[in-house]
């Protein structure tokens, strides 16, 4: 069996619109994979279809070896923003998982009591656990998306999907919770697939950059990232980071270019 | 919370203070102090009783056609202590409560339906859009045929005239609810079923309690529809008899009560949807 998340030749259209075409990745257990690209590359269709919210035309999708036919609790999810439930307090809305059914008989096997405490655990390492009783409509937008992110850990995911979770936060707000993401790797090793339009926050994040390009959604190019697994602030500045940042952003450009030549042929197979 | 503009405004301007006053008063979207508010809300349902005693000492109308405000009262007074009032008020609260909760009975697992299952609406929506073109009023003549001249006609009437719009806007409410949290709780495992009983359901409930809201008071309008028609008791009835014998001041007792009871109602909902929903304070 193969451990952690396998892609082969994923191809998928929305109508005559190609939106994947030939997408081919695997992620290893305890990996960090972030995903960038312009708007249009599929970054956010190929989580999904991960995530098990959409479907793929053709190719093989697999986590852990089993084949992914439908959202799974195994593989976990924190949206850009609404996904809360917001008549749930924070406490409710991390323990919302184990009153599934799906998750009466996990592997876990865990007590209600030791549900709280693991409830407890995430929600100090997300620092909220002074206002587990406060309701979403009471929090900040990184607050929600802190709970969102002990929300989703709750039933110890394989994988955990970020689908540009820190979009709708301001720039302070985003580099703290980036470094928040970090510790959560750090305590829970969770394998992440992280979608971002943000450079930065992708190399500062991931161990390799995936960059896709667009019409058809595609990857373009692997980055490995040169750095350990600990990271600091004063990365952001070092020589090697900033190299590689500015060679992802020309790439990216590059890809939006090139694909104004591609446009051209399918707006005339979409009117054709 | 001070704008930075207010701010400008009052260092560089300080003699226009009287103006300023009014402008925040009458602020695009702007607060009112509850007070105020108050004060103001007196004067809205002051004046239209101002112009009708005015109306009144003027006398150019007959009294026959506006009675007085003080013959009102005596005549609610003389309702209340000789004429059955307590049966009229009690008779209709059943009749509306009854048709509503049959409306809402039917209506709300099937507006749940309807807004999450694409077939459910595909059969019920197209129908209902419809049906709900039909005046509910026209309805009447075949209540009366099928259900006779009982309780039973007059809660038909209510249910028709509010289970296909109550039906439509639940639809709308159901899916009004955000897709982020239908997903979320699918990749946490939910089922189906647990999707619409423990996220659309509960993530509707306010706006469906609104639309019960709006809902009831349309159920009011049919009631007296119904009462007018085919009743021999009822507040509906009471004005309609007061019709036939020139009673107009039994008609705007009639009207005025008709009016409290639904302000009453309304707060009564409104309250209810504090005290349920406590966590849309402070949005």
């Amino acid at each position: 069996m193969t451990k952690g998340i396998t892609v082969e030749h994923l191809m998928k259209s929305f109508g005559s619109t190609l939106v994947l075409d030939d997408v081919s990745l695997s992620v290893k257990p305890g990996e960090f994979v972030t995903i960038v690209g312009a708007s249009g590359c599929g970054k956010s269709t190929l989580l999904r279809i991960l995530a098990g919210l959409e479907t793929a035309d053709a190719g093989l999708i697999a986590c852990d070896g089993r084949s992914i036919e439908g959202p799974g609790v195994e593989r976990a999810m924190v949206f850009q923003d609404y996904s809360l439930f917001p008549w749930l307090t924070v406490m409710g809305n991390v323990l919302f998982s184990r009153r599934l059914a799906a998750n009466a008989y996990d592997n876990l096997a865990l007590e209600r009591g030791a549900e709280e405490a693991r409830a407890q655990k995430l929600l100090s390492i997300v620092g909220l656990s002074k206002v587990k009783d406060a309701y979403p409509s009471q929090l900040s937008g990184g607050m929600r998306q802190r709970v969102a992110i002990a929300r989703a850990l709750m039933s110890k995911p394989a994988l955990l999907l970020m689908d540009e979770p820190f979009g709708a936060l301001d720039a302070q707000t985003r580099e703290v919770m980036q470094d928040l993401v970090l510790e959560v790797v750090r305590e829970e090793g969770t394998t992440i697939v992280f979608v971002t339009h943000d450079v930065e926050e992708a190399i500062y994040l991931g161990s390799r950059v995936v960059l896709m390009a667009p019409y058809p959604g595609r990857i373009d190019f692997i980055y490995e990232v040169p750095f350990p697994r600990e990271r600091d602030i004063a990365m952001r500045l070092s020589a090697p980071f900033l190299d590689l940042k500015r060679r992802i952003m020309s790439r990216v450009r590059d890809t939006v270019a090139m694909s104004f030549d591609g446009a051209d042929q399918n707006s005339q197979g979409l009117s054709a | 919370m001070k704008t930075p503009r207010a701010q400008d405004a009052d260092s560089s301007a300080p003699t226009a203070s009287p103006l300023r006053k009014r402008a925040k008063l009458w602020s695009i979207r702007g607060q009112l102090a509850g007070q105020t508010y108050f004060f103001i809300a007196c004067i809205g349902i002051a004046l239209p009783f101002l112009a009708w005693i005015a109306l009144n000492s003027s006398g150019t109308v007959p009294r026959v056609f506006m009675p007085t405000p003080v013959a009102v009262i005596e005549r609610f007074i003389t309702w209340v202590s000789d004429e059955g009032f307590g049966t009229d008020f009690w008779i209709s609260i059943s009749r509306v409560s009854l048709g509503f909760l049959a409306s809402l009975a039917l209506a709300l697992p099937l507006g749940l339906l309807s807004g999450t299952f694409k077939p459910a609406e595909a059969l019920l929506e197209p129908a209902m859009d419809f049906v709900r073109y039909m005046p509910a009023v026209a309805f009447v003549p075949l209540m009366l045929l099928w259900c006779g001249v009982g309780e039973g006609s007059k809660i038909a009437v209510i249910f028709v005239g509010t289970f296909f719009q109550m039906l439509l806007m639940f639809a709308d409410d159901v899916r009004r609810v955000p897709m982020q949290q239908i997903e979320a709780a699918q990749t946490m495992g939910a089922t189906r079923r647990e999707i619409v009983y423990r996220v659309i359901f509960p993530s509707a409930a306010p706006a469906m309690l609104t639309t019960c809201r709006i809902t009831l008071g349309w159920a009011w309008t049919y009631l007296v529809v119904a009462e007018m028609v085919a009743a021999n008791s009822g507040i509906g009835y009471a004005i309609l008899k007061a019709q036939r014998f020139l009673a107009t001041d039994k008609i705007f007792a009639g009207l005025i009560v008709i009016g409290l009871i639904g302000l009453v109602q309304d707060q009564i909902l409104r309250a209810l949807h504090t005290v349920l929903f406590p966590y849309l304070k402070g949005r």
